[in-house]
């Protein structure tokens, strides 16, 4: 394989010169990449989406979508075509410009994010040593495209929804820093991969016990922390306000119809999926197998990946089955009165665990 | 050449924006502006090598400053026209600022014209350099105290601005958590045994 990509960079020298070749190479070979990660991602939103519909028809003692494809199969694919043939509707005395730049605004974060997180060891598109910053800079940026649509959209009802949003997001996004914090502290590095491998050590790792030496356990008030913040910042049920159809009808997305609105959904989706594989790579040792046996070694180290983000996003799903809607000063007062003092003391209580004697994590 | 290109690029994108800052009517599309001034200028400083202060101009302005200023321009009633009185009024001052500000550009930018001494423009410094690891170090060892201080003052800040708008309300309705959790179902609810009526 690496072959193959020498002689490519080879050509690509020969022809465009020492000056362009290399650099044309590296576009066009990262752009490859950007299309290899991008597409399984939407194909996993899709299916995420009738995943959704399947498991809470079956919570609810329904069937759920049956008609389409065998089981419904098929039936995202036939969302993704009725949304495509609808209508773009655009509100008079809306900001056209900035309507229409919205919905590309929130998915454009979600899908960027993807370019530092590792698959499996070295399968990675940019394994660069500030990847937890990035990754924290990059999904920062995801609430304006929620502000955006609601203020441009000119409505009362989309504009309450970004301002609950925009709150809401910032709350939420302090104690989901420290929270990440306090991992980068055990580990010692801000780089993905290294944060997974140094999992991989520890006392239980060496007996076999694999799956005792992650971050879930020593950190485990910080992965809670961690999760609900991260259900409140994707903006799904309980903590959904941003949308209250009860209150606010659909909240900033009101006014937006056909492939707008399906971008909307999608960067939900891709930003579910996005926070359940950080949750799984920082707190539940990414790629790595529970136990130290020859079958649990035999298994790739992507579907690992893959199975624990499949169980973190069946408990979004299971959230959003079972919890009723909380009141929006709920939400406030859970964010800055309880979690951000909780991490708060939880960085000192690692700060200080870190120094003693007690010490676990060796360093890296 | 490619770099070069790249910066031009990044540095035309950032001129265009920070003019449209001071010259766009509307002030949300104005906010709006500065964000892409503060990401190109990340983007400029990642070209620098210098990935955490671009990583940190992102989170914290783009991330965090500029969704609150956002959210606060769009709450305001703006008046455009309230806002341009006083133009000519205010000109002489503003100019007199901008000219300080641009003789002082001059003079960092321009050093080795006016004699000051100029340290070489350090070299590339390789792909195994790590931007954070190297702040974080000189930052908790050489510049402690100074480091220290300036957290210390922006403790005070964030107490000054609670406890300027910190009111303390009595007519509110709100309810507290606390309680609402505490309550028992004596406290609400009383099952009363009877027996059982006939039907006369």
């Amino acid at each position: 394989m690496s072959e193959i990509v020498h002689t490519f960079e080879g050509y690509s020298a020969a022809w465009f010169g020492p000056e362009w070749g290399p650099a044309l190479f590296l576009t066009v070979k990262t752009l490859l990449l950007i299309v290899a990660i991008a597409i399984p991602i939407i194909l996993c939103v899709a299916y995420l989406t009738l995943a959704e519909r399947k498991v809470i028809g079956y919570m609810q003692v329904r069937i759920g979508p049956n008609r389409v494809g065998w089981n419904g199969l098929l039936q995202p694919f036939a969302d993704v075509l009725k949304l495509l043939v609808k209508e773009v509707v655009v509100p008079t005395g809306a900001n056209r410009f900035l309507f229409v730049l919205a919905p590309m605004l929130s998915l454009m974060p979600a899908l960027a994010a993807w370019a530092v997180i590792p698959f499996a060891p070295e399968l990675v598109l940019a394994d660069i040593n500030a990847g937890l910053l990035y990754l924290l800079a990059i999904t920062s940026m995801g609430v304006y495209g929620v502000i955006i649509a609601g203020w441009a959209a000119n409505s009362k009802y989309a504009f309450l929804g970004a301002m609950r949003s925009a709150a809401q997001i910032v709350s939420y996004e302090i104690a989901m820093g420290f929270a990440l914090i306090c991992v980068l502290m055990v580990s010692q590095s801000l780089n993905i991969s290294d944060i997974v491998n140094g999992q991989g050590r520890g006392h239980f790792a060496e007996k076999g016990l694999n799956f005792l030496s992650w971050n879930w356990l020593p950190l485990f008030p910080m992965f809670l922390v961690y999760f609900i913040a991260a259900v409140a910042e994707t903006n799904r049920a309980p903590f959904d306000v941003a949308e209250g159809e009860s209150e606010i009808v659909a909240g900033f997305h009101v006014e937006y119809s056909g492939m707008t609105f399906a971008l909307f959904f999608l960067a939900e989706y891709a930003n579910m999926i996005l926070v359940s594989t950080l949750a799984a790579l920082m707190f539940l040792g990414g790629w790595l197998s529970p136990v130290d046996s020859t079958f649990a070694n035999a298994v790739p180290p992507i579907l690992w990946l893959a199975l624990k983000v499949a169980a973190l996003l069946f408990c979004f799903l299971w959230f959003r089955a079972t919890f009723p809607r909380y009141r929006y000063d709920q939400i406030m007062r859970l964010g800055w009165k309880i979690f951000i003092p909780l991490t708060l003391i939880w960085v000192a209580v690692i700060g200080i665990w870190m120094q003693t004697p007690y010490n676990i994590w060796s360093g890296s | 050449m490619f770099e070069t290109i790249v910066f031009y690029v990044f540095a035309a994108i950032l001129l265009f924006a920070a003019a449209r800052v001071i010259t766009a009517r509307n002030p949300v599309h104005a906010a709006l502006f500065l964000v892409l001034a503060f990401f190109t200028a990340a983007a400029i400083w990642l070209l620098l090598r210098a990935e955490f202060l671009a990583i940190a101009l992102v989170l914290v302005y783009v991330g965090a400053v500029m969704v609150l200023f956002l959210f606060v321009v769009m709450m305001l009633d703006i008046n455009l026209d309230r806002l341009r009185e006083g133009f000519w009024h205010h000109l002489p001052l503003g100019l007199a600022v901008a000219v300080v500000m641009l003789a002082e550009t001059v003079f960092v930018l321009g050093g080795r014209y006016f004699g000051l001494a100029t340290l070489p423009a350090p070299g590339d410094p390789g792909t195994a350099y790590n931007n954070t690891k190297e702040i974080g170090r000189v930052v908790y060892t050489d510049y402690i105290y100074p480091f220290e201080l300036s957290a210390v003052l922006l403790l005070v800040a964030i107490i000054a601005a609670i406890s300027l708008t910190l009111r303390r309300r009595t007519d509110t309705k709100a309810q507290n958590p606390a309680q609402q959790v505490a309550v028992k179902r004596q406290d609400r609810v009383r099952l009363v045994s009877m027996p059982a009526e006939k039907e006369e």
